[in-house]
């Protein structure tokens, strides 16, 4: 999405570990990627990502490299790749307890081995490398994070991976079809409802789920059930007018 | 987050035996979830009961309603019976959490949720709840969200839930599965005001397992409505609310329900404020002078002496709303 920066999600968010506190599970995300039935790749609506050629360095692996070197003790894990380790973990010889789980997302199926303590999140972005959904709280306060799980918008932070055998997820990379946009993101460009575009891929998935429950009758029915997804630029006004818009042409 | 072993059941049995064995039980995950992640929260199994047979609202032969403990925030606020039968239920769902939220959390796990002190979910502050014997860090720091209700020298968190507080002034009833059969336990009964066992919160025998909230059958008409007051609009908790349902016959009241959040260890019913409307006719001074019974026995901290009247206005308000409502 325009204005999307996977700099903060990535590194400025990463959580601080408290001295004897376990590792935060996004160090312990990846264990093993088994039985990658890679189906098609949904086209990106990163439109940084799709000016990208393949070989390319990314601008996700360049900065989870710099993290790697310059941020490894703030990380408190090993990053090899994109897959991080969990060095208590590891260092145990222990391997935390893990499920593995089949579910599609944005209408590919996968089937993954994750540890217990992965989130929805997580898996999206640093399993799945769909880092439109982004990690702002962490704590289901913000919205940032938010998906469709079943139809139904949920904060992926707080939705353990390891319980969607069989669900359908649908995150912002699966709004577009093809290189047409989705119709409210089409309205949040036209009505310019971002700033910094951090919080933008969870209004737009709420906005979706707010269209489809119907709670578009007033900008102040929208305002009320948006009132998940928090901006900290103060696009609200703007975010309405879009959710509007978009309710209004179906 | 620590690491823990994850199981699904499929029937209800399967399920209090996991739980009888240390398992936790997992609905939403809204607030496990997030509480595990700041380590306040150690489980280590999780028993995931969302593949049990717990979603229906139903009316009961009485007339009461029965709203399965897997039904969830959304779905029983949009629930047609609830909001014909108790729109105070459907009412505080929709004021409580955000719309994510509440189509992931349960009925079940509402009224489970822990508090939102923010020494409870900070592991590095004193709190009995989280660390008995540990003192209360909230009782001489910032406690401007505390409780004035139902609070102990150990412990003056509230309960964060707000369709608890309707539960608590229609009287409803919690009904359980545990190793020992099922049993039903009257809403006052089932969440515990802390005493000098904060961390002991619901009433509650080893793998016991909610099934559904049963809110008894009552007069009709009755005209009910939540009113909750917050720092900002939406997606808060609340500093004050008001749950009342009110039975209006010849312009007499011959049944009131009234109960109060955000100032409680557990949702606050209000029996005075109850006497002082039975047999009465709706007036303004009617409902000021009900409502000046709220507060009774407040025990107000350093940061939170305004919620003692605005208690008392909210209960007003919400008297007058649904008391002057046709």
């Amino acid at each position: 999405m325009p204005g999307s920066d996977d700099v903060t999600g990535f590194a400025l968010f990463l959580p601080l570990r408290r001295p004897g506190a376990p590792p935060a599970e996004s160090e312990s995300v990846c264990m093993s990627s088994t039985e990658f039935t890679e189906p098609d790749v949904p086209p990106p609506t990163d439109s940084a990502d799709s000016t990208e050629s393949p070989t390319a360095p990314t601008r996700r692996t360049f900065i989870a490299t710099t993290t790697a070197v310059g941020g490894a003790v703030v990380a408190g894990g090993f990053i090899t790749g994109s897959t991080f380790i969990d060095a208590e973990g590891a260092e145990a010889g222990e391997a935390a307890p893990s499920s593995r789980v089949s579910l599609t997302v944005n209408g590919s199926r996968r089937t993954v081995t994750v540890d217990n303590r992965t989130s929805l999140l997580d898996l999206l972005r640093e399993h799945l490398d769909l880092t439109g959904s982004k990690k702002g709280c962490n704590a289901g306060a913000c919205g940032a994070c938010t998906v469709l799980v079943d139809d139904r918008r949920v904060n992926s932070c707080l939705t353990l991976a390891a319980r969607l055998e069989a669900a359908e997820v649908t995150t912002i990379e699966g709004l577009a079809d093809g290189d047409e946009l989705h119709p409210l993101q089409q309205a949040f460009i036209e009505q310019d409802a971002f700033q910094c575009g951090y919080c933008t891929p969870g209004q737009i998935v709420s906005g979706v789920g707010c269209i489809k429950e119907g709670h578009t009758g007033s900008p102040e029915e929208i305002r009320e059930w948006m009132s998940g997804n928090i901006c900290r630029c103060g696009c609200y006004v703007k975010i309405v007018r879009a959710v509007e818009q978009t309710a209004g042409r179906k | 987050m620590y690491p823990f072993s994850y199981t699904k059941v499929s029937d209800t049995r399967e399920a209090v035996n996991a739980a009888r064995n240390g398992g936790r039980y997992i609905a939403g995950g809204t607030t496990l979830v997030d509480l595990m992640r700041e380590t306040v929260e150690r489980p280590e199994t999780l028993v995931d009961i969302t593949g049990l047979p717990l979603r229906e609202v139903t009316v009961t032969e009485r007339g009461g309603l029965r709203i399965g403990a897997l039904v969830s925030m959304a779905e029983t606020a949009a629930n047609r019976k609830v909001r014909t039968l108790y729109p105070v239920v459907s009412e505080s769902l929709e004021l409580s959490a955000s719309a994510q939220l509440r189509n992931m959390a349960t009925i079940g796990g509402n009224i489970m949720q822990r508090t939102r002190c923010t020494y409870f979910r900070d592991v590095s502050a004193d709190c009995n709840k989280r660390d008995p014997g540990s003192g209360c860090a909230a009782l001489k720091g910032v406690n401007r969200t505390h409780a004035i209700l139902g609070t102990s020298d150990d412990c003056v968190a509230t309960h964060p839930s707000d369709v608890a507080v309707a539960f608590a002034a229609l009287e409803a009833q919690v009904q359980l599965l545990g190793p020992e059969g099922e049993r039903h336990v009257p809403f006052a009964d089932f969440l515990l005001k802390p005493g000098s066992t904060p961390n002991r919160e619901q009433a509650l025998r080893q793998g016991e397992l909610i099934t559904a909230v049963e809110i008894p059958a009552h007069p009709r008409p009755l005209k009910s409505g939540y009113l909750k007051v917050r720092d900002r609009q939406s997606y808060e908790f609340a500093l004050t609310s008001a749950a009342v349902a009110l039975h209006i016959r010849g312009g007499v009241i011959r049944d009131a329900y009234v109960a109060a959040g955000g100032v409680g260890t557990v949702p606050w019913k209000l029996p005075a404020v109850e006497e002082a409307l039975v047999g009465e006719r709706p007036s303004d001074r009617l409902w000021a002078g009900a409502a000046d019974r709220a507060a009774d026995g407040a025990r107000p901290l350093q940061h939170n002496r305004f919620k003692a009247e605005l208690l008392q206005r909210t209960v007003e308000r919400q008297l007058r709303t649904v008391g002057d409502s046709t």
